[in-house]
């Protein structure tokens, strides 16, 4: 575990992007095997199994530092972090062992098939003898959630450094629903063959915000299509079976199960690139139709019904299993467009259709329509652009629409976690209503680190009252808050939920009576909602 | 018995002596902790602090009415009688006791427990009343020891020199800066200094501090006259112009708000060493304990959470506001460590 822990803190300390991938190909050309693998597998998302709850952690963490619960849960609140928490506050270890990462890994997994109290001397046992960074990476291990600033490009830039094999083939290798436990580092990573597990999806290519028409070139060179307002999702048929990715790399196969009977329908090694869209009387419904299908894993009979989904195909990467994604986008759209004329319009599939234009200005008048369709833009493609892996420039580009914005007074301020420990950075924002101000909706982004700080000053100054963290701040100051979507909710006071919210810019020079009104909310509740 | 000192929104006020300790607002009679700017403030038409204290008041304050004082020497104000003794804080900290008709209150200021190499050491003081900061009163903030520290700091500075690299580390002008100083090994390197950690140099050179020699930053001064240097740097003078000019450079802050990973990672430094020149947890509890009172006073810091520990362990624990900032993060040079 020390050169784990050596690899993690030579990560950490730096902001430098170089010494990063430096010191992962350094550890991926001397860790074990094992490590490696398990290394790549917990910065790619792939934590091991949860096998003991935080509750428990937090108990024996805390008795074995002297503190009373709250204080533990008090410090928990400053940290933002349980794992270094617990690092924190527990008294130095006194024995040291060197085992591997991968040691460790399956020291936890033993720790599940054991009664509670053998599981918790296995824990102790395990925070006595590791020193202080290895001791958090362990407890790390053992909460889950391994965001250590190092991202999917990184490793790969890493493993290419380390192994002399290009970056999009070790992409492709790294992607699908791999685990170490069902995999090898010779498999994964030297092997050749990159679809040998065929749920393996391709990297999603992503779009930059369009910023100006002049880089675009001749009009006739592009297609244009709406930015559908979903889940973009990759759908794989191969080998009789079907696999539903997102974007996030989960498999969401079982939470849309209409969308199986496409096997019946497409050829076997076929990739399509779209959108899951909730979708009835041949139109989109609205984001917030969607939103009650995403984070159900089973999906009840009523949901079916009241919010079917279909694949809105916007690519084909893959055809007769030839990986397609070198051709140019018209020869793809071409392909993808004779495979759905082939489905029936019963089936849940269908082709994102191109809007027609011929100058610029055409499609500035399409992009104004599109809150009325439930997208969120356009998009731009390229017509001889390949489908690239990742967030690229030149070929493809997103022009969304502007968000909804609504002027709102500040309330309440509490104060971050991790990065933003001390800093107070997430509020509670109010519309008036004739002399009251009703709370409708927090936002915690959006302002500069200096902007953040401003703020900070001016809440410790001006506390009226203190609500365990949350402080309540008189009314003076006025933030423009953007947000993507706007739906009924009885739960929250004003009756609103807002879709994304985030503060867009402090409007210093606002007084509070020109805040937005309750009334203004309503009336972007039906008209958008 | 009428408390000896009471809470005001001018300062703390001992109403038997007709002062005040630390005041923030214009007063007669202000006495005086330590130099830093949220204790030390201008305005008073006369001070009281120890004879190591006066010279950095008289540097930032100016002409100023000053009279001073040693460490243990006690005084009678009015029906007070005062005395000061070290806090171990920064050069000449103290913390203030006040005695009157037998009932002893202690001011503690700023404090921290642990020998820094160069501030007289925090001298425990019997009282029955403590008034005590909690800027790091949480059991999550346990500091590197001086060895310890002292190693990472010469450890990463050797790494940068042998690679080219200028080390630029970011510490506050008044205390921090010079322990920092009094610590480093000076054969890595030649170390320089930003001018407001360079006055006080001079301040507590005069004083007969001794420091490593050290070269004021000036405009001909850069990695290609000094390569493989030391800089220290105010932390708003990091990622400035001022500072661009070393070329490649290694970057670190010494803070105590160095122990979270997530501030850590905000500031975007190379490194951070945790080092404070305030309390940490064990030594807040250490340091309340060894005065035996019973009356404790939390001031700034985490003041809820450390008056309800000081309650649940049998204290008659209360929380003061006052205008002092402790080891600010995110706040200006006003809010020294």
């Amino acid at each position: 575990m020390k050169d784990f822990a050596t690899l993690f803190t030579r990560i950490d300390e730096s902001t430098k992007t170089t010494i990063k991938t430096a010191a992962l190909a350094d550890y991926f050309q001397t860790a074990t095997p094992e490590d490696r693998l398990w290394t790549i597998a917990l910065f790619t998302g792939r934590r091991p199994k949860r096998t003991i709850t935080a509750t428990r952690l937090r108990e024996w963490a805390a008795e074995v530092a002297g503190l009373p619960d709250w204080l533990f849960e008090e410090s928990y609140s400053i940290v933002g972090d349980l794992a270094e928490t617990i690092a924190l506050v527990l008294p130095p270890a006194t024995q040291s062992e060197d085992r591997t990462l991968t040691y460790w890994i399956g020291y936890i997994k033993t720790l599940s098939t054991l009664e509670d109290d053998a599981r918790k001397t296995g824990i102790l046992t395990a925070w006595n003898s590791l020193p202080n960074t290895e001791r958090f990476l362990f407890t790390k291990l053992l909460t889950g959630g391994f965001r250590i600033g190092v991202s999917a490009k990184l490793i790969t830039r890493a493993l290419a450094k380390a192994t002399g094999q290009d970056e999009p083939q070790l992409t492709h290798k790294l992607m699908g629903n791999w685990t170490p436990d069902t995999t090898t580092w010779d498999a994964l990573i030297e092997a050749d063959d990159p679809t040998a597990d065929l749920s393996r999806p391709y990297p999603f290519y992503l779009a930059y915000q369009l910023d100006d028409f002049d880089d675009l070139g001749a009009p006739a060179d592009w297609n244009a299509e709406r930015k559908w307002d979903g889940i973009r999702g990759q759908l794989i048929i191969r080998g009789g079976e079907h696999h539903l990715w997102s974007r996030g790399e989960d498999l969401m196969t079982d939470r849309f199960p209409e969308l199986a009977q496409l096997r019946d329908y497409l050829p076997d090694g076929t990739v399509i690139d779209g959108e899951v869209l909730a979708f009835i009387d041949e139109s989109p419904l609205s984001f917030n139709a969607l939103q009650k299908r995403i984070g159900r894993k089973t999906v009840p009979k009523k949901l079916l019904v009241e919010a079917p989904v279909i694949l809105m195909a916007y690519d084909l990467l893959e055809h007769k299993g030839q990986d397609i994604r070198d051709t140019p986008l018209k020869k793809r759209r071409e392909t993808l467009n004779s495979l759905i004329a082939d489905v029936p319009d019963t089936a849940p599939l269908r082709l994102s259709a191109s809007v027609p234009f011929e100058t610029w200005d055409d499609l500035s008048v399409a992009r104004d329509e599109s809150r009325a369709l439930n997208a969120e833009g356009l998009m731009l493609k390229r017509l001889e652009s390949p489908y690239l892996s990742g967030r690229k420039r030149g070929d493809w580009w997103k022009w969304k629409i502007d968000p909804l914005t609504i002027d709102a007074v500040m309330i309440y301020a509490q104060a971050g976690h991790g990065r933003r420990a001390n800093l107070f950075t997430d509020y509670t924002f109010a519309v008036r209503n004739g002399n009251d101000l009703v709370p409708f909706t927090k936002a915690y982004s959006g302002l500069t680190d200096k902007e953040f700080r401003e703020i900070t000053s001016w809440v410790r100054k001006n506390t009226l009252q203190r609500f365990g963290p949350v402080r309540q701040v008189p009314p003076e100051h006025v933030f423009e808050i953007a947000f993507e979507g706007i739906q009924e909710s009885p739960r929250h006071k004003s009756g609103v939920a807002l879709r994304f919210p985030r503060m867009l810019r402090w409007r210093r020079d606002k007084p509070v009576d020109e805040a937005n009104t309750l009334d203004d909310l309503k009336e972007m509740l039906a008209t958008y909602g | 018995m009428a408390d000896v000192l009471t809470f005001t929104d001018r300062g703390i006020y001992c109403a038997a002596g007709d002062f005040y300790i630390d005041p923030w607002q214009p007063v007669d009679r202000a006495l005086i902790t330590h130099g830093h700017s949220d204790h030390a403030r201008p305005g008073m038409a006369r001070y009281l602090a120890t004879t190591g204290t006066a010279p950095v008041m008289r540097h930032r304050l100016g002409d100023i009415t000053l009279e001073t004082i040693s460490y243990g020497q006690e005084k009678q104000i009015g029906d007070a009688r005062v005395s000061f003794h070290p806090a171990g804080h920064v050069p000449g900290s103290a913390q203030i006791r006040v005695a009157v008709k037998g009932e002893v209150w202690v001011a503690s200021g700023d404090y921290k427990t642990v020998s820094d190499g160069l501030s007289e050491p925090f001298e425990p003081v019997k009282c029955h009343a403590f008034i005590t900061e909690c800027t790091f009163g949480l059991p999550i903030f346990k500091w590197t020891p001086q060895d310890i520290l002292t190693q990472q700091i010469n450890d990463w500075w050797a790494t940068n020199a042998t690679a080219g690299r200028t080390s630029i580390l970011g510490a506050y002008a008044l205390g921090k800066a010079q322990r920092l100083l009094a610590t480093v090994n000076p054969d890595i390197g030649p170390i320089l200094t930003h001018g407001a950690i360079e006055n006080t140099n001079t301040v507590l050179r005069g004083q007969g501090f001794t420091l490593p020699a050290t070269t004021l930053v000036t405009p001909e001064i850069s990695h290609k006259t000094h390569p493989g240097a030391l800089v220290l740097a105010t932390p708003s003078a990091l990622g400035t112009t001022w500072a661009r000019r070393f070329g490649t450079a290694s970057t670190a802050f010494a803070s105590g708000w160095m122990a979270l990973r997530g501030v850590r990672r905000r500031r975007a430094a190379d490194r951070g060493f945790i080092v404070s020149d305030h309390a940490d947890w064990d030594g807040l509890n250490d340091a309340i304990k060894a005065t035996g009172a019973t009356k404790i006073f939390a001031t700034h810091g985490y003041t809820s959470a450390f008056q309800k520990w000081l309650s649940s362990e049998g204290y008659d624990a209360h929380i003061v506001s006052t205008d002092y900032q402790g080891e600010g993060f995110d706040q200006t040079e006003e809010a020294e460590a």
